[in-house]
């Protein structure tokens, strides 16, 4: 049933490429529908779908892991408990008291980044957090989301965060836009940190797996080459192994950061 | 969308049989930009609709059920440690109590028995000296009593001696002389001579 379609992209990419043609490194984040017209229909493309495997992965890591519910834990229970723990002590650290009301928040979001990176590392799978636009999605929510949250908390006082305490009164034309500027860039700067880390990655994947199709085009001694790039891209699966649990992380810290300062008084 | 009818219908028939066709969707494909910046293209925004809802229910699924269950399992382990712990520290404090208890039970009897043995021993002084005491007074009564008994046997005895010695002294007059002597005069050459002690 499984096609293997990087197999036939391949053959013709190394066609392609003896015809002086560049590499795509593209493609693997393009869109296609899933169940044909239905999907064109409903919008629904393989991203979405990733995303489905993704929180059910979660999912069934928590209730598979839960379910012996022992009070000595095995080791998948242990597993899920230090996942549970390491999120709720970053979320009550960063936020303080009112972070345990955000915890579930900050979990959701932690592994659905989280689980989303690991899922595109699989071979022929799809990485939805390459996509700024589901990206951008995630940081206009924490953006909208600590806004409320301050706004129900502070009030009005909220807007004076936008003129730093002490500062004199004469710098405030300068002081103010500059921080209207910087509190809006935070969704902007959360959503491309994440979605480029995640692009740059899948091109290095690409890059570097293209560079052993061309060599293989040259005979024994491209065969030979070969070798390098292939090493070099099992050290990047280590690398975006690191960088997928961190940007995860990175992005569920400065969500309880904003969220820190949303509750604070 | 580059799709073919035919491959249309193959991803109609995977996407029921599930993932495989998310793979096979994708022959070799080539884009002109990034394609997620084409956001003309209705997948690319589709996947904000999609994952709004997604995520909606992924966080509603943590916060209801799954989260849950892990908090009871870890809020059940750490009552049991604190509570095995209290009744850790409750069987330590009785232990104690227990022990110091011994000790005092200890202490009172060893100062009981000490009382009593001490109160025994000075009844038994009391007693010992009571009858020596006694004993004394029969001895020293008897000893007094054989005394004057004594006394008297001699008193009986030196009289008994006078009429003997008189007796004596007549005979021996009378063998030498050959006649007997006036009784009278040897009663009192006796007694004259009976004053001064042997």
């Amino acid at each position: 049933m499984i096609k293997n379609p990087e197999r036939l992209s391949q053959a013709g990419e190394s066609k392609a490429l003896a015809s002086g043609s560049s590499i795509d490194v593209l493609g693997q984040f393009e869109l296609h529908p899933v169940l044909g017209g239905l999907g064109e229909a409903l919008r629904l493309s393989q991203s979405p779908v990733y995303m489905v495997i993704a929180c059910a992965l979660v999912l069934a890591f928590l209730f598979y892991g839960m379910k012996p519910a022992s009070v000595v834990p095995g080791r998948l229970q242990a597993a899920a408990e230090i996942c549970y723990e390491f999120v709720r002590n970053l979320a009550v650290d960063t936020i303080g008291p009112e972070g345990t009301s955000f915890f579930p928040f900050i979990f959701a979001l932690f592994f659905f980044i989280l689980a989303g990176n690991y899922l595109g590392l699989i071979p022929h799978s799809f990485t939805f957090t390459s996509h700024i636009a589901v990206t951008f999605a995630l940081a206009i929510m924490v953006f909208v989301i600590s806004i409320v949250v301050s706004l129900k908390v502070q009030g009005f006082k909220f807007f004076a965060h936008f003129m730093p305490a002490g500062a004199p009164l004469a710098l405030a034309p300068l002081l103010v836009p500059i921080e209207i500027l910087s509190f809006l860039s935070r969704p902007v700067s959360l959503s491309i940190r994440l979605f480029a880390n995640m692009v740059a990655g899948h091109v290095m994947f690409d890059i570097f797996a293209s560079f052993v199709i061309m060599l293989a085009g040259l005979g024994f001694v491209g065969d030979v080459l070969a070798v390098g790039p292939i090493a070099i891209n099992i050290a990047l699966i280590g690398l975006e192994l690191l960088v997928g649990v961190l940007q995860a992380y990175v992005f569920a810290i400065l969500t309880c950061i904003y969220l820190r300062e949303a509750v604070a008084h | 969308m580059r799709l073919s009818v035919s491959l249309n219908r193959h991803s109609l028939l995977a996407g029921i049989s599930g993932l495989p066709l998310l793979v096979a969707a994708a022959p070799g494909a080539r884009a002109a930009g990034m394609p997620q910046l084409d956001f003309k293209n209705p997948l690319v925004t589709g996947q904000v609709i999609w994952g709004g809802i997604i995520f909606l229910f992924f966080y509603l699924a943590l916060r209801n059920w799954a989260l849950p269950r892990v908090e009871t399992v870890l809020k059940n382990r750490n009552e049991r440690i604190t509570g095995d712990l209290d009744q850790a520290h409750s069987a330590k404090v009785e232990a104690d109590k227990a022990v110091r208890e011994l000790k005092e039970t200890r202490k009172t009897a060893a100062a009981e028995s000490q009382a009593h043995l001490d109160a025994v021993l000075e009844q038994e002084k009391v007693s010992a000296a009571q009858r020596l005491a006694e004993i004394n007074a029969k001895l020293e009564a008897e000893i007094a009593s054989a005394e004057a008994g004594v006394a008297a046997e001699r008193k009986r005895a030196m009289e008994s001696l006078r009429p003997i010695a008189s007796d004596v002294a007549e005979t021996l007059v009378q063998r030498l002389t050959g006649k007997a002597p006036d009784r009278a005069s040897v009663e009192a050459a006796v007694a004259r001579v009976a004053v001064q002690p042997a």
